[in-house]
């Protein structure tokens, strides 16, 4: 019953809970199982709470006692540790956050306990949100259940392995060029980044502001809906936070499953990301989808966006720039790690912390940021980068004028080994090569699992972008090729990824999530 | 336009951003941010005078709120992960510089 | 410390011609923070807050936390920047100028830089001869401001040599307007009055605005003197460049910028007669020894690499919103001097005294709670101005206009004399009470029992039984022993003109 329980979806969860078939402290206990057995392995936790079976425990209680709750009531959730938790620490990867707790929450995590969603723990991630591997987490990489020797994708990995792994049915995550995404695609699973101002941000750890988005993480696209119904909406705590009520992303998601939105879709594909430069099982896997949306009434339309190919050199200066500013306030003096300076200044105690306490990507692009606004410099970067941004705004208004979504592959490759592009910091960020103008631009976009790399059999995943304020067509045409997909598989994707090994008796206890970790290069921190 | 990444700028940069460097690091940032700055430089090439910045994604202004008190913490929550407090306020050895 | 060598005043001006600028920090006194809700010091109801209470998660940095403007406080801005005579921007945005200092919750100030919500306007005031003299406001822009160190274990208090520091960021977040004018040419000899004046025009204005409690020893309005000196060229030659210019900080007072620019400019001109430089720095302002010190050199970490602020969105006053806030504006402090002066019908140089004081405001709330101007001005250029000098505080902050009025009033109702009531004046200050508590209190009302009074004569006659036939003779001055006997008994609380007439009486009984 119990392993039964971890591989249901949230929305078949979320169904027994309402009719009484399952209660939530048997499904949470079932997924925290899940967690104790595999997670010494996977490493997509931080931190388990220890009082989940209490919170469940009581919506159980309210169930019974006839309070009409939401849809998603009593179904675990992993939250990734960029959201602040009054509850449990929250580290965004880092250890110069080791064991800060918050006094406040998150928005987004506010309205999931509102909502009764039950809180499993905080998931592993890059160093304040900088990767697309989660190598650069400070406290050991996750490894995707797929491989384990392969990485997860970054910055959330975690969030992607545990539902990839049934240790969660649902996550949230935080998108900033590919976050989301990028690990949706190397894990099988789905991912959505809103339109920026969808989903506040007040209690995400800041990363780089303007691009900046949390969203839903999960096995399927009328999950990832549900769990947008609950976070999203104006926040009077945001300023950047759109004012306008949404319609049910849930709602869209249905819809979009019974495939009549696909007949006369118009679907962009972008010349100037050219998935022939991709791996080979990648782009076969995408020309695939695009068939099959073609055979069920799409129309594949070519469409030229001229500047992506500048996207990512304006996303690494504005980003580093954005968190250089963002990141400064993590200076020993009102949270966070403190290095003592006998005899020194507060300067020191602050320059040797944040030596100490930072990690290499974190310390080389808070350098790069601080170079690109300085004086002198600004114009030429920054100031530049910011332009680059309108023009890619630009392409997508043109694009979009001829297409109702743009469809891409979620990134160039499938999960690369471990290890294999640590070293060089440049090829890590092209990953993003087809995530990062979303980002740019404010407009939505979704990663949904389009099958597996013939060469290598791990998973790859097809990116949907609209304009802005127009995430419900994602979770429509999201839902409508999910579904002819997983007819055409005839079972989820992740049914194919291989069983992982489950940590029993003695064992279990010293493979649970929180024994200490080891730093990306090997040595302890 | 593009700078030279030199030994004694990573240094300045890092006293900038407080991050106190050692050798090898500065060494291993100048090479790695000098191939980095490389690669984009290139966003000034189409970023000409007529081309407008975008800040925000998406347009928005004269977002408000009201003059109303709400939202403060005790002073335990202030202080609830301070390294270091005394009467109720932070503290922190000798400081070198001025206020601004 | 060497002492520091200083160029004769007159001689300094000779040779020399001063250029000032100044930029002022409001404190404005809403209820909330610039950027977050919580309760702003610099509002009545929140002045003696404890350390750390009025804080929020953006005023200390705490990560997740975001700004949110307070509308109100631009609001107050707009009017503030019209009241400078400036244009208002259409948009103008936030821009975060990034620096590390333990008074900064996120080490950067949330400020506006190269889009100011006002700009180019010009302030009109008035010297004490009734000089006008137009000053150029280059911008006023919306900050926040940052939180109170205090140095532990040093010797004054200061930084240097200080064990510790203690942070509280209750001051974090306060809504700032920083006013800059643009170099002050032509006060010439006038070069400290001038600042002081200024300094006392803007307190002006936002107290009639209502948008700051402008106490200068609370901080609520804060001055930096920019002082430089430019060598005279003989006349039909071109001016000389702009020296080079130190910014003077810490200076608390209205009294302190006048002495402050008075010293700058003997300082800098013993310099340069005697071939050196001026060091491009920033200086502190010493009350007790009346001279300015340089800062610490500043470290190379100067660069505060502005750029927009991505949390905010920008601000955009609609043109009706401006007019609304336009026709709300209270007349301008020059209108309202010259109709001050009519009202009170004070000659030119009593009108002088109080304005040279900077008492308008307190003059005009004075007289508004009902006493006579003439009492008004008594009172303020008089024993309250004199007991401020000695405390080496401004008048102001001594006692409310409603309790002088007050006081006045127990003088009219014969109460009090001239004399007790300054004793009760004493005892407002000292902080015991209203003036009628501090009568109560102290006893000092005038005894208006006439039986009392006759005892008291009775008791001085006695004593000089020949008054009484000297009086009746036609020296009627002769009463006056007797008054000044039985003033003395009473302890001045007596009317001494009915003592006078109840001598009188008793003379032709």
């Amino acid at each position: 019953m119990s392993a039964d329980l971890t591989r249901l979806t949230a929305a078949e969860l979320s169904a027994r809970l309402a009719s009484g078939e399952v209660s939530s402290v048997e499904a949470t206990q079932a997924h925290l199982d899940r967690i104790a057995a595999v997670d010494g392995d996977v490493h997509a936790f931080l931190h388990v709470s220890d009082h989940a079976l209490e919170v469940a425990a009581g919506i159980d209680r309210r169930r019974a006692g006839g309070e009409a709750l939401g849809e998603l009531a009593g179904v675990p959730l992993a939250i990734k540790d960029v959201l602040v938790t009054t509850d449990m620490p929250s580290t965004s990867g880092s250890r110069i956050l080791e064991g800060f707790m918050s006094p406040y929450d998150a928005t987004v995590v506010a309205r999931s306990r509102a909502a009764g969603l039950v809180p499993l723990g905080k998931t592993n991630m890059d160093e304040f949100a900088m990767g697309s591997s989660t190598e650069h987490s400070a406290y050991g990489p996750t490894r995707n259940p797929w491989d384990l020797d392969r990485i997860p994708g970054g910055s959330g990995g975690g969030s992607a392995a545990a539902v990839a792994a049934f240790e969660a049915p649902l996550a949230l995550g935080s998108d900033t060029g590919g976050s989301i995404r990028q690990p949706a695609h190397v894990t099988g699973t789905v991912g959505l980044k809103p339109t920026y101002g969808g989903v506040s941000r007040f209690g995400a750890i800041a990363l780089a502001s303007s691009l900046d988005q949390v969203g839903p993480v999960s096995r399927t696209v009328l999950d990832s809906a549900l769990l947008h119904d609950v976070i999203g909406g104006h926040d009077p705590h945001d300023s950047t936070s759109l004012r306008e009520t949404w319609p049910s992303f849930a709602a869209a998601a249905r819809e979009g499953a019974t495939g009549q939105v696909l007949a006369g879709l118009r679907v962009g594909v972008v010349s100037e990301l050219p998935d022939s430069g991709f791996q080979a099982g990648v782009s076969a896997s995408f020309r695939a989808s695009l068939a099959l949306l073609e055979a069920h009434g799409a129309e594949i339309v070519e469409i030229s966006a001229p500047h992506f190919e500048y996207g990512v050199a304006a996303y690494y200066l504005i980003l580093p720039a954005e968190a250089s500013s963002n990141l400064a306030k993590f200076d020993s003096v009102r949270f966070g790690m403190r290095v003592d300076v006998p005899g020194g200044t507060v300067e020191d105690v602050m320059a040797v912390t944040r030596d100490a306490g930072f990690g290499d990507e974190v310390k080389r692009r808070v350098i790069l940021g601080t170079y690109a606004l300085s004086a002198g410099y600004y114009d030429a970067y920054y100031g530049s980068a910011q332009k680059v941004r309108t023009l890619i705004q630009r392409d997508f208004d043109a694009a979009f004028e001829r297409v109702d979504v743009i469809a891409t592959p979620s990134a160039p490759t499938t999960a690369f080994r471990l290890g294999e592009k640590i070293d060089d910091p440049l090829q890590m960020y092209l990953n993003d090569v087809t995530t990062i103008p979303a980002n740019l631009a404010g407009v939505p976009g979704i990663s949904i699992p389009s099958g597996l790399a013939e060469e290598d059999g791990l998973p790859v995943g097809i990116q949907f972008l609209a304009p802005a304020r127009e995430d419900a067509r994602l979770y429509r045409v999201g839902a409508a090729l999910e579904a002819l997909l997983v007819d055409e598989w005839g079972g989820p994707l992740l049914d194919r990824a291989p069983s992982l090994r489950q940590a029993q008796g003695p064992d279990r206890q010293a493979q649970g999530p929180d024994r200490q970790a080891q730093g990306p290069d090997g040595g302890a921190r | 336009m593009v700078s030279e990444i030199s030994p004694d700028l990573v240094r300045h940069l890092g006293v900038l951003a407080r991050i106190q460097l050692s050798d090898e690091e500065v060494e291993r940032l100048t090479g790695e941010l000098a191939v980095i700055v490389d690669n984009i430089a290139k966003v000034s090439e189409v970023a000409t005078a007529d081309v407008p910045a975008t800040s925000h994604p998406i347009l928005l202004e004269n977002v408000y709120r009201p003059d109303e008190t709400g939202d403060m913490l005790t002073v335990a929550q202030v202080l609830q992960n301070a390294p270091d407090a005394a009467d109720d306020r932070f503290r922190v050895t000798a400081i070198l510089g001025e206020e601004q | 410390m060497a002492k520091v060598a200083l160029m004769d005043f007159d001689e300094a001006l000779e040779r020399f011609e001063p250029v000032l600028g100044f930029e002022v920090h409001v404190e404005l006194n809403t209820e909330t923070k610039m950027f977050s809700a919580a309760g702003n010091p610099a509002h009545p109801a929140h002045h003696d807050a404890a350390p750390n209470t009025l804080v929020a998660p953006v005023d200390m940095g705490l990560p997740g936390s975001l700004p949110v403007v307070n509308e109100t406080a631009v609001r107050y801005s707009i009017s503030l920047g019209l009241a400078l005579g400036c244009s208002i921007a259409p948009s103008s945005r936030f821009a975060r100028k990034n620096y590390f200092y333990p008074d900064l919750g996120k080490n950067y100030q949330i400020s506006q830089y190269d889009e100011p919500i006002a700009f180019d306007g010009q302030v009109e005031i008035e010297l004490a001869d009734g000089t006008l003299v137009e000053v150029p406001i280059e911008r006023a822009h919306m900050e926040e401001d940052a939180g109170k160190l205090t140095h532990v274990g040093g010797a004054t208090g200061r930084i240097q040599g200080a064990e510790y520091s203690l942070v509280d960021y209750n001051r974090a977040g306060v809504p700032l307007v920083e006013i800059v004018t643009r170099p002050i040419f032509g006060a010439e000899h006038r070069a400290p009055e001038v600042a002081k004046a200024y300094v006392a025009a803007i307190r002006d204005i936002v107290l009639a605005l209502g948008i700051s409690e402008a106490r200068m020893e609370r901080g609520n309005l804060r001055c930096d003197a920019n002082v430089s000196l430019r060598p005279r060229t003989p006349e039909g030659e071109p001016a000389a460049p702009l020296g080079t210019r130190t910014e003077t900080k810490n200076v608390n007072s209205m009294r302190s910028v006048e002495r402050a620019v008075r010293y700058e400019i003997q300082r800098q001109a013993a310099i340069l007669a005697a071939g050196g430089s001026i060091t491009q720095e920033t200086r502190h302002w010493h009350e007790d020894t009346g001279t300015t010190s340089p800062g610490r050199p500043k470290s190379d970490a100067d660069d505060y690499r502005y750029f927009p602020e991505p949390d905010l969105l920008p601000v955009a006053p609609s043109t009706a919103l401006i007019e609304e806030l336009r026709s709300r504006l209270p007349e301008a402090p020059a209108a309202r001097r010259r109709r001050l002066k009519a009202e009170w019908g004070f000659t030119d140089l009593e009108f002088q005294d109080v304005a040279n004081g900077g008492l308008l405001a307190e003059v005009a709330e004075t007289v508004a709670a009902g006493a006579s101007p003439a009492a008004a001005r008594k009172w303020w250029t008089g024993e309250i101005t004199r007991v401020a000098n000695a405390q080496g505080v401004e008048a102001a902050s001594l006692v409310a206009p409603a309790a002088v009025a007050a006081l006045q009033q127990l003088v009219d109702a014969g109460t009090l004399t001239d004399k007790l009531a300054r004793q009760v004046l004493e005892g407002v200050i000292a902080g015991e009470g209203t003036p009628q508590e501090v009568v109560d209190a102290r006893g000092l009302a005038v005894v208006s029992d006439d039986g009392a009074l006759i005892a008291a004569i009775d008791d001085a006659l006695a004593a000089q039984p020949d008054v009484l036939e000297k009086i009746r003779d036609g020296k009627v001055q002769a009463a006056g022993a007797v008054i000044g006997a039985v003033m003395k008994a009473m302890r001045g609380q007596a009317d001494a003109a009915r003592v006078r007439e109840l001598v009188l009486e008793r003379a032709t009984q």
